[in-house]
């Protein structure tokens, strides 16, 4: 039992990937995902051997780079939170045409419930629209062993595998037993040179290869362990459970299910073992975290009968995060519930914190847009500084995705709003804001965009970003006027100046970037204290 | 054996230690343990919670079913009771009494003293004075720790062994503050409560 290490199944996803000899991690970070990397940067042997494990600017340069990695024949993990597949769709789809030499893995950490998110989108529709394998576990162990393995199915069909993990298992501890480690492999180019170009001619023959790998990646999802069939004898049900919806059915059945039972951990779905429970069981109970792909699947577009249930069905919940309890209730087993949550208990929610930059923008920001009514919006991104929206600031009219904020700003001016305010913060900015400025510029919109810099990622813990030092030049590089260019410094002393300089340039008709600069409190405390 | 517990708190308050210490000290015993917290937005300042799970056989769910756990260990009085369905009819609530503020509509002192006055199984310290004592109130984490001893059907000394490893890259002064805060923990849940 010593030789356990306890490990977030985002660490086990990362050591396995050490030990299955990857040349290097390409992420941006993005919660439930961002501990992968971070166990990698400070990881011993990732220094030592020289691998790959520097922050990307977005989702898509980092799955460029990983095919890049995996064209030159080594293997490389590429790791994203759920909104950033759509960010990396473009090479993600573009990668299973393509296939690879070295083995890909590609994790998508999706977050059902929303904890940290805009949406809970399911990725492995990602996986089946790239039709590539999609590796789903129900524990850290597994999260482990399928890294491992997906290095070597990748390999093995010469196309990328996705691992789909979700927020509570991504964020939960438990021991792992590690493998023997393998050595890196060496530069390996295609024998094929028409491959990795995908010109219509080589992408129609490419795209045939793809379409025949079907066949095998339906075989080996068939014969694969981690699909695992447990008879029952009470054929009244069914179960398909997929990823951690096994565990929430088995922790209702402690000494064993008295119905037949598919574990998922592999797709495509396997078809002789759902095809045996159709046969031979009153009701097939889907049980999956997400969306319901494989319900909808397996009962078909009609489900002819309602033999199967799900989420869609209404057996369970459409929306939100499975538990132990959704599942006992839809097994009809009761809930051993004693006491209430008393009236006094108020909610708390996450707030910007004491001293933060972000909140002298917003105080400068409220204090510069108030005169203006109506004819002020004020267009949110992606961030600590979301939390602008909640009181006392309540100043963010949207708020949609990485980079949104300044292009939703264009088109409201477009549309003829008097003043269009955008709030970016650095990161985010560098992620997806560039090309939108850009826009702007062309366009000489007139827009005010506040970047709001503190140095770093910090609502994801306090990451690096690429961008730290390069704001001014980069707003001046997209063709942004220098004397509207303004940097200043979010402080209370500094109040008046910030909002008559908001003022300004929310009067100038034409690009306007601010830029309040403060490093992160919390990161700050952070390195104070690892010092210590 | 088998004993789930649910930590709360306010985030930064350090609940994430306690859930290390007591893994730590699981697993070296031999047991299985799943340990399942909170990170991202919540982290700043909302309520934050930990479903620790440990048994010497497989567990499944990360998650603990409502009315099936063993102990609610929290650094906050109001979090406290937010998990109270969460606890069994011999389970017990291990809370701070000092609140932490952080929200307008935070309940009245009285109200909530209250409806913790209520629940009949329980231990309410003021870890904050007591970690002042011991030498830091960075250590309130690890009193309240110590005041969830009689409760843990863990080896005490392996407790400790666990302290020492997670905070030994801090340096032995750390180490020491820590270990006298678990210990003056222990010993006032003691004078509460005799299991």
């Amino acid at each position: 039992m010593n030789s356990k290490l306890l490990l977030l199944a985002d660490e086990a996803v990362a050591q396995a990937a050490l030990d299955a000899g990857i040349s290097g991690v390409y992420a941006y970070p993005g919660t439930p995902s961002t501990e992968i990397t971070e166990y990698i940067q400070s990881s011993d042997k990732a220094q030592r051997e020289n691998i790959h494990r520097n922050w990307s600017a977005n989702e898509k340069t980092a799955m460029e780079a990983a095919m890049g990695m995996a064209f030159a024949g080594k293997r490389a993990l590429v790791c994203m939170k759920h909104v950033g597949v759509n960010v990396a769709a473009d090479p993600l789809m573009n990668s299973s045409i393509s296939g690879v030499v070295g083995g890909l893995v590609f994790v998508a950490a999706d977050d059902p419930s929303m904890h940290s998110s805009q949406n809970e989108q399911d990725s492995r529709f990602y996986g089946r629209f790239a039709m590539i394998p999609v590796l789903e576990p129900s524990s850290q162990q597994e999260a482990y062993d399928m890294t491992y393995y997906g290095f070597e199915l990748s390999e093995k069909l010469g196309f990328p595998v996705m691992l789909r993990i979700t927020t509570r298992l991504a964020h939960s501890r438990s021991g792992v037993v590690r493998r023997e480690e393998r050595a890196q492999n060496k530069l390996r180019f295609s024998d094929d040179p028409r491959q990795f170009v995908l010109l219509p001619v080589n992408a129609r023959q490419r795209y045939k290869k793809l379409l025949a790998a079907q066949q095998d990646m339906q075989a080996l999802s068939e014969a694969s362990s981690f699909n695992a069939f447990f008879p029952g004898k009470d054929l009244s049900k069914g179960v398909v459970a997929c990823g951690i919806a096994y565990n929430y059915l088995m922790e209702n059945f402690p000494e064993g299910c008295p119905f037949p039972v598919l574990k998922v951990g592999q797709y495509p779905l396997p078809k002789t073992a759902i095809a045996q429970l159709l046969e031979n069981c009153g009701e097939v109970v889907v049980l999956e975290e997400g969306y319901p792909l494989a319900e909808e699947m397996i009962g078909g577009l009609l489900n002819r009968g309602n033999k199967v249930t799900g989420r869609l069905s209404g057996l369970l919940p459409r929306d939100g995060e499975l538990n132990p309890d959704i599942v006992a209730a839809a097994f009809g087993l009761k809930t051993t519930q004693l006491f209430e949550k008393p009236e006094v208990v108020m909610p708390r929610p996450p707030a910007l914190c004491q001293g933060c930059g972000h909140r002298d923008m917003y105080d400068a920001l409220n204090a510069a847009i108030a005169e203006y009514g109506e004819r002020v919006k004020v267009f949110g991104d992606i961030g600590c500084y979301t939390l602008g929206y909640l009181p006392p600031f309540k100043a963010l009219h949207a708020c949609l995705d990485m980079g949104a904020s300044i292009t939703m700003a264009k088109g409201a001016a477009d549309a003829g709003l008097e003043y269009a305010v955008a709030v970016i913060g650095d990161s985010t900015f560098t992620h997806s804001g560039m090309t939108s400025l850009l826009d702007a510029v062309y366009e000489n919109s007139p827009i005010t965009v506040i970047i709001s810099d503190n140095e770093v990622a910090a609502m994801t813990g306090g990451q690096d970003s690429p961008g730290t030092g390069r704001l001014e030049a980069i707003c001046a590089g997209l063709g942004v006027e220098p004397e509207h260019i303004r940097s200043l410094v979010p402080l209370k002393k500094n109040h008046d100046e910030m909002v008559r300089v908001i003022k300004e340039e929310m009067n100038y008709r034409g690009v306007s970037v601010i830029i309040p600069r403060r490093a992160c409190i919390h990161t700050l405390n952070r390195k104070k204290n690892s010092k210590q | 054996m088998k004993i789930d517990i649910i930590l709360a708190g306010v985030g930064g308050q350090g609940i994430l230690s306690i859930a290390a210490v007591i893994g730590e000290a699981a697993l070296s015993q031999g047991l299985f343990m799943k340990q399942s917290e909170v990170h991202g937005m919540s982290q700043r300042g909302g309520d934050v919670q930990s479903n620790l799970r440990i048994s010497d056989r497989a567990i499944y769910s990360d998650l603990i079913p409502a009315g099936k756990a063993d102990l609610v260990l929290a650094l906050e009085p109001m979090e406290a009771l937010r998990y109270l369905p969460y606890l069994s009819a011999e389970g017990w609530l291990v809370s701070n009494s000092v609140p932490y503020v952080n929200i307008p509509n935070y309940p009245e002192e009285d109200k909530l003293k209250e409806s913790i006055a209520r629940f009949q199984r329980k231990v309410i310290l003021d870890v904050d004075s007591i970690a002042r004592e011991a030498g830091s109130v960075r250590a309130a984490n690890m009193v309240l720790l110590g005041a969830a001893c009689p409760f843990l059907r863990l080896d005490y000394s392996g407790l400790q062994q666990a302290v020492r490893r997670i905070f030994e890259r801090k340096g032995e002064a750390v180490v020491e503050l820590n270990l006298k805060a678990l210990s003056m923990g222990k010993a006032l849940a003691e004078q509460e409560f005799k299991p």
